[in-house]
């Protein structure tokens, strides 16, 4: 097995900044693609969006009103059993991944009809594409999982669904790229850096590495490194809550969208929006009230399990809520991926996203997704 | 296992652990009650299914959780016994209980 | 309503405290997880005082103290006692605390909250410390002050330090002596910890350590030193431990090498910590008063670096001075002049300090164990080996530690473990144990169920 510390050489074929999900599976896909990487990460405390990732692959509340997002995220979906195969066939870490469809709880006749309507317009927008899903009522959702509570008037389902652990996944990249031969090199921010066309050099943790492509993948860090590389990625602080049950017998077949059980047994209870800043050491005993109600309206059984941990993490969001995706027109071979999804997403960057990097250039269907996007004044 | 020492403290209150009565002196916790009925175990880890008894007796390791009067999970070292108390064993993860 | 001031904790630093800010006019509330006042070094003594096996401090002072307290309990306004109660959140910026009792969630408006939350036994990870019947000298001793109950059979204390002394004291009278204590303590160190001195000044507690190892001694309890490569070992239950030249059967391994501040709460509320080199262990950074940075909170007694129960009740009441000044109290002049007994007592029962902690300094295996099967959480069932792998995939720290492992995942949340992990990570770095950090726990500070949670007031 290879060591986590780069030897002594500073040159590679690609430097990406940030080892959480999104840089650890483009990382990974490049290494694959025979590029040799180095992946700079942070140290034992950053903000870590990965490690307060949900957990979900996730498809059926992605991109209305924005079909090459849905486009997207399914394709993430149907590639994640390849690069969960791929993952265990060179690392032996089970990425716990489960597509058996998902489900989003329907309290009361009125969120019903909303997410009756939602569904609908996402199948429309989704056109010859398809989009597959069912409106379930009560009565019918119990014979689907247990113990639904009284509140419940009815789900939505598609079957693209998912979920799989962010940590046994961000370890596998981890361990799959290094296996690879990857370079590694934690407690590494980036304190300098240079940029030419095909030409970049970081300093980082005291040395200075070069290579001729860069990608940015530094989560929140990347709205300031990336004006250094010609790009622009105005992502903003979007804190997330996670509350998690000590482990119990499985009983949940497949996860909702705020509800899911993990391999382990533990229930994951989300998921809050809140803007907070870059404070992660707060919780709010209201956000976690407003989570645990919600919890219990859905499943009134899991009012008897403990919560044993809290987290709050903070999503990477855009002012739109999509990813960015963009190559630098001044600097070529400078990439940034900024997204809130970096298990869902870990398919495509991995598989379809680092080949594109590793060739040069962004397919054309990424470029709804540059961040020119915020360069046109808004309409009303 | 652990022996009473009915001079200075009279074993005044009857709990069950498992199915089994037990006398403690009134004061004693739940996991007290575990190590004076001389059981192996009072449960199989999540994990590996390895047995466990209490470690710390003061509410940091979390080793003795137990089902007590029906509620699994509680720290049995954190709960003074009460008379007719059920301390049960537990074997792996919890049941949640899904009322149908 | 807003108390003056809220203690966490009811050992001698919390009882102090109150006592002390009572009598000064303050209203005080008295949070504690245990549902009697004594802290785990003065555990039940109102129904064990007489217990003779337990004769001394504990059965004199320790009843004193708690006694004062139960009287100050009654001044008009005194001081709302609140057992079985555990406080799970604290928004430090509104002075908001949240409660767990009986009674389900409360929370509780505070001017000044002051940690008195103790110390916990350090970590000895040796192999089958997980077995059954392995436990901590402080457990056994727990046992017999809240139930009178003592080992049955052969039992073999190990490890080091003034509480193994005393427990094999207390089992002697108990009539449970220990056949064997398999003392860590390496060669050499006496001389070593000779110099840091402070004899004529902790005489008192020379004389009793004395008397606690003749006692031990005369009720048949063997000694081995300088032992290392502990072990237990069984099958599914304790059968033998096992050291580097010799093993015996046992029936109870009473594990123990020092304690460590409790530092869950203090962590979990963003406050600085400093590492204490000569403890070996991380505590929460305050001032001559016990006060921390944050304006809201102070910390006191061991939870603020081991100095034992006098240190802890000394602590307490200078914790109490200063709270009476930030709320106006008392006057600048008046906390200083109030404060000078108890730094006296300070200076006096600290005296021995330096020397025990050159003298029981935990081994380097003891912090971070040598053989890779070895457990190192216990709740996620995680060994160092793993620990080791995972520094070698690049985590610096136990908190990208716990991201790989699930070490601190569990219910106990990383308090078994944390720092056994920072040490073993540093260890693979070649850095100093402070270099890796420590575990960022999160409140709840204890498990809440979901239903608590979603039937908190309020929303």
């Amino acid at each position: 097995m290879q060591t986590s510390s780069p030897s002594a050489r500073t040159a590679f074929d690609a430097i990406v900044i940030g080892g959480g999900l999104v840089g650890a599976a483009i990382g990974y896909g490049l290494q694959r693609q025979g590029l040799d990487t180095l992946l700079l990460d942070e140290g034992d405390i950053a903000h870590r969006a990965s490690r307060g990732n949900f957990g979900l692959i996730w498809v059926q509340s992605k991109g209305l009103g924005a079909p090459h997002y849905q486009r997207w995220t399914r394709g993430s979906a149907s590639e994640w059993p390849a690069l969960a195969e791929d993952l265990q066939a060179r690392t032996g870490i089970d990425t716990r991944r489960q597509q058996p469809g998902g489900v989003t709880f329907c309290l009361g006749e009125e969120e019903f009809e909303r997410r009756s309507e939602y569904m609908a317009q996402m199948q429309a927008e989704a056109g010859n594409f398809g989009f597959e899903y069912r409106m379930i009522r009560a009565a019918e959702a119990r014979d689907m999982l247990p113990g639904i509570g009284p509140e419940v008037t009815g789900i939505s389902w598609t079957p693209y669904d998912g979920h799989a652990s962010p940590l046994h996944l961000l370890r596998a990249l981890h361990e799959g790229f290094t296996g690879l031969g990857g370079s590694y090199l934690p407690n590494a921010g980036v304190a300098d850096s240079t940029a030419a066309p095909n030409d970049f050099s970081v300093h980082a943790a005291g040395r200075r590495f070069t290579a001729p492509r860069v990608v940015l993948a530094a989560g929140l860090g990347n709205a300031a490194l990336a004006p250094r590389f010609g790009l622009s990625s105005p992502v903003v602080p979007e804190r997330g809550q996670i509350l998690v049950t000590e482990r119990a017998q499985t009983l949940l077949p497949m996860p909702t969208v705020s509800l899911r059980q993990t391999a382990e047994g533990s229930l994951m209870i989300g998921d809050s929006k809140e803007n907070a800043g870059l404070d992660t050491v707060t919780q709010s005993p209201e956000i976690m009230r407003s989570m645990a109600r919600r919890a219990v309206r859905c499943f009134p059984w899991i009012a008897d399990l403990n919560v044993v941990r809290a987290w709050s993490a903070l999503r990477v969001m855009a002012p739109d809520g999509l990813p960015i995706y963009d190559q630098s027109e001044q600097f070529p071979g400078a990439f940034t991926a900024n997204c809130h999804s970096g298990v869902t997403l870990a398919g495509t960057h991995a598989n379809r996203l680092a080949p594109m990097i590793a060739a040069g250039a962004l397919d054309p269907e990424l470029s709804l997704f540059s961040a020119r996007r915020f360069d046109v004044p808004a309409t009303a | 296992m652990f022996l009473p020492r009915p001079e200075p403290r009279p074993a005044t209150v009857e709990v069950f652990v498992g199915d089994a009565p037990v006398r403690v002196p009134e004061g004693a916790t739940a996991a007290a009650a575990v190590l004076l009925a001389g059981i192996p175990a009072i449960r199989e880890t999540p994990v590996t299914g390895a047995p466990r008894l209490p470690y710390c007796m003061m509410g940091i390791c979390f080793d003795c959780l137990a089902e007590i009067d029906g509620v699994p999970n509680r720290q049995a070292c954190m709960v003074e016994v009460k008379p007719g108390m059920r301390i049960a064993p537990q074997h792996g993860a919890r049941v949640a209980k899904v009322e149908a | 309503m807003t108390t003056d001031l809220a203690i966490i904790g009811a050992g001698p630093a919390g009882l102090s405290a109150a006592i002390e800010a009572a009598a000064l006019g303050l209203s005080v509330t008295v949070i504690d997880e245990q549902p009697a006042p004594g802290g785990q070094i003065f555990r039940g003594v109102e129904r064990a005082a007489t217990d003779p096996a337990l004769a001394g401090e504990y059965g004199t002072e320790g009843a004193n103290l708690v006694r004062r307290f139960r009287g100050a309990i009654r001044y008009p306004g005194g001081i709302d006692y609140r057992p079985s109660t555990t406080l799970w959140h604290l928004d430090t910026e509104a002075g908001l605390l949240s409660l767990r009792g009986e009674g389900g969630s409360t929370t509780l408006a505070a001017r000044r909250v002051l940690l008195a939350t103790g110390a916990q036994e350090r970590p000895v990870p040796v192999p089958g410390w997980t077995l059954p019947n392995v436990m901590t000298a402080g457990a056994a001793q727990i046992l017999l002050k809240q139930a009178g109950a003592v080992p049955r059979g052969r039992t073999v204390l190990a490890g080091q330090g003034p509480l193994l002394w005393l427990l094999a004291g207390q089992l002697a009278r108990a009539g449970a002596a220990p056949s064997l204590l398999l003392e860590t303590t390496p060669r050499g160190a006496l001389r070593a910890a000779l110099p840091a001195g402070g004899f004529w000044r902790g005489r008192a507690m020379l004389a009793k350590g004395a008397g606690l190892m003749l006692a031990a001694r005369r009720a048949g309890m063997k000694v081995v030193s300088h032992v290392t490569g502990l072990r237990a070992e069984g099958d599914g239950i304790l059968r033998r431990v096992v050291w580097d030249g010799g093993s015996t059967e046992a029936e109870t391994l009473l594990l123990h090498e020092g304690v460590i501040p409790s530092t869950h709460v203090s962590r979990a509320l963003g406050l600085p910590h400093v590492w204490d080199e000569p403890q070996r262990c991380w505590r929460p950074e305050v001032d001559a008063w016990g006060a921390t940075p944050h304006p809201l909170l102070a910390v006191a007694g061991d939870g603020a670096g081991i100095g034992g129960w006098q240190a802890a009740v000394a602590a307490g009441a200078l914790a109490a001075l200063d709270a009476a000044r930030r709320l106006g109290r008392l006057a600048e002049h008046g906390r200083d002049s109030r404060a000078v007994p108890h730094r006296a007592t300070l200076g006096r029962v600290l005296a021995l300090r330096p020397f025990l902690d050159r003298l029981y300094a935990p081994g380097p295996a003891v912090l971070a164990p040598l053989e890779d099967a070895t457990v190192v959480c216990r709740c996620e069932e995680i060994t160092a080996g793993q620990v080791r792998a995972a520094a070698k995939l690049g985590a610096t720290g136990p908190n990208q530690a716990k991201a790989y492992l699930r070490t601190g995942m569990g219910p106990c949340q990383g308090r078994m473990c944390g720092t056994t992990v920072a040490a073993l990570l540093a260890e693979a770095q070649g850095l100093p144990i402070p270099e890796a950090g420590a575990l960022r726990p999160r409140a709840p500070f204890k498990p809440i169920t979901v239903g608590e949670l979603a039937d908190l007031p309020g929303g």
